[in-house]
């Protein structure tokens, strides 16, 4: 694992996950260059800086630009990661995300850094609770959601890896190492827990949450199956098809309810034999608070993933 | 290699092929956008000089190697003039010329705008305004970072120009001193509905590039002499990216299109299609 720096005992920053693998990438290719818009050190990319000061391109206030130029590098041969706020480098740019990159079809690597409602107090204007929907409506574009610091490292290495691009969604907020199954691959969710009376299927910052509601369930002889849907696109149809077959499935995001992880699950649940699902994430605009506070208020708890698993299954047909 | 080495003094015989291509691409587009009943024939017979001097005077390139990372990059920003863009590039060699006769049709890879996943020779896919010149500059921050010997270009329309995008690169660019990257603005003063003057002014123009840090020239965009000097002249040592604003006239050409805002995306009857051919020779 990456060196990352433990926010409190046992919790840890994404982000440093982020920081240190992209600086020993790019110590072993020098194409790879980093592209910024005043945001250094919200990326924590202050060492990049340092090892590589001619491999970062800072261009300002100015995401339009700070995502044209990520294309650009491309195609000058370099292997770009663009690295901003998860909400301006999409709500923002979003045309230069569909055209610039994915329709061109480039090697670009788009690091949405503080997903979700990381900034909390700040509002609605700062949290990316739409940036799932709107990137996986782009079908070649690889979209991952790291759930903590190791599954970060890996995914920053599969991005550097894959000719084409990707977009890593980054969080801030404090999460713990979890114990994996095997191997990060790509377009492949993992089963972190087993259980075939219902099925948590989550990503990001929502997975440990999930993992703490199933083994309270299991305490009450409910084994809920809890999938790592850390690969949004491409979906691992299959884990969401075998999670189907336990009769019950619990969607958790750290996103809006409309369109995200949720709504993928649904596409491919109603295209084959419905299940009862419960879709668990944020309903839109949200009121200040903490980013702690928010997901109280709004149920991303373990308790209250848990209530909603009982509650799927008395729904179950 | 087809093109003209970069620093001769232009010879008659370049500029007289540099003429030869501009008309054929008129002729070309013009019957495109006949047979296709879409198109966008002003603004590609504004842009017609200009990418017969850039493709026949000016740019290093070899369609059979168009991934070659010495390549000098054109990237079209006014990604809707794809008739004289497409019918550049296949008089370049880039595919065929017969198969501009597919433009927009179903399936066709001559999409009513550029997609470089289909064709070679496209740099980047354009399509809305104010992409180009931010892409170009990402070309050319490669360029500066490897001190590679490429020159990238890009096209813009006027009205385009009225994109914020646009701005946000040309901070960047004159920032960073991109010598290696010259911005052509196709100034044909008409926008889609209207006169740029009319609908968001931007006169003084040469000002405000020179304001972001460009060298700025002015040219008649219909002059190929004019046109050759100042994009072939060599950008060692300018220190600055350089902006051209070419002059020109939407429908340049054709007495009844000429800077008549109907023809930005105005299409020919048959009448109107002979009468232009007529005229175009």
């Amino acid at each position: 694992m990456s060196a990352a720096v433990s926010v409190e005992s046992g919790f840890f920053d994404c982000r440093d996950s982020f920081a240190s693998t992209i600086e020993a990438l790019a110590a072993a290719d020098e194409r790879i260059v980093t592209v910024v818009s005043d945001s250094v050190g919200s990326s924590k990319l202050n060492g990049f800086r340092s090892k590589f000061p001619e491999r970062m391109v800072n261009v300002g206030i100015a995401e339009q630009t700070l995502v044209a130029v990520g294309a650009g590098l491309a195609n000058g041969g370099k292997v770009p990661f663009v690295s901003a706020a998860s909400c301006f480098i999409t709500g923002r740019a979003l045309e230069q995300v569909k055209a610039d990159i994915v329709y061109t079809n480039v090697n670009v690597k788009l690091i949405g850094q503080s997903s979700g409602v990381a900034y909390g107090e700040l509002g609605p204007t700062h949290h990316s609770i739409e940036d799932m929907a709107w990137l996986r409506l782009l079908n070649n574009l690889t979209l991952i959601v790291p759930a903590d610091p190791w599954q970060t490292e890996h995914a920053i290495r599969a991005a550097a890896a894959i000719d084409g691009p990707v977009f890593v969604r980054v969080s801030r907020m404090p999460v713990p190492a979890l114990e994996h199954a095997g191997a990060f691959e790509v377009g492949k969710a993992e089963v972190l827990f087993e259980g075939d009376d219902a099925a948590i299927i989550a990503n990001g910052t929502m997975v440990h949450r999930a993992l703490a509601a199933a083994k309270s369930l299991a305490g009450e002889g409910i084994r809920a199956r809890v999938v790592n849907m850390a690969t949004v696109n491409p979906l691992d149809e299959a884990a969401i098809l075998s999670a189907a077959r336990t009769g019950a499935i619990v969607t958790v995001e750290e996103h809006s309810v409309r369109g995200g992880l949720g709504g993928a699950v649904a596409e491919v649940v109603t295209a084959h034999d419905p299940v009862p699902m419960r879709i668990m994430g944020f309903p839109g605009f949200l009121p200040t608070g903490s980013a702690e506070w928010l997901m109280e208020h709004f149920g991303l708890t373990a308790a209250a993933i848990a209530d909603a698993v009982r509650q799927t299954i008395s729904r179950k047909r | 290699m087809s093109s003209a080495p970069v620093h001769a003094p232009a010879s008659n015989d370049v500029i007289a092929t540099i003429r030869d291509k501009a008309l054929w691409i008129r002729r070309r587009s013009f019957q495109m956008v006949y047979e296709a009943q879409l198109g966008h024939p002003g603004g590609d017979f504004s842009a017609a000089d200009i990418l017969a001097t850039l493709f026949f005077g000016v740019l290093r390139y070899d369609p059979e190697r168009p991934d070659d990372p010495g390549r000098d990059r054109f990237v079209m920003s006014k990604g809707h003039c794809t008739g004289a863009f497409y019918s550049v590039l296949a008089a370049a060699g880039f595919f065929s010329e017969s198969e501009l006769s597919t433009y927009m049709q179903p399936l066709s890879r001559l999409n009513g705008h550029p997609n470089r996943n289909y064709l070679a020779g496209v740099e980047t896919n354009t399509g809305p305004l104010g992409h180009g010149l931010p892409v170009a500059t990402g070309i050319a921050i490669a360029g500066q970072i490897d001190a590679a010997g490429f020159r990238t270009f890009v096209l813009t329309g006027d009205g385009e120009l009225q994109e914020g995008s646009n701005w946000e690169a040309a901070l960047t660019a004159g920032h960073r001193r991109l010598e290696n990257l010259t911005l052509i603005i196709d100034r044909n003063r008409l926008q889609q509905g209207a006169r740029t003057e009319e609908t968001a002014s931007l006169d003084p123009l040469d000002d405000k590039w020179r304001a972001f840090g460009w060298q700025v020239e002015v040219v008649d965009g219909h002059d190929h002499a004019q046109l050759l000097e100042v994009l072939s002249a060599s950008p060692r040592g300018r220190g600055r990216p350089l902006c051209v604003i070419a002059n020109t006239f939407k429908g340049k050409g054709v007495s009844f299109m000429h800077d008549n805002v109907a023809w930005h995306h105005g299409v020919p009857n048959k009448e109107q299609y002979e009468q232009a051919m007529a005229e175009l020779v």
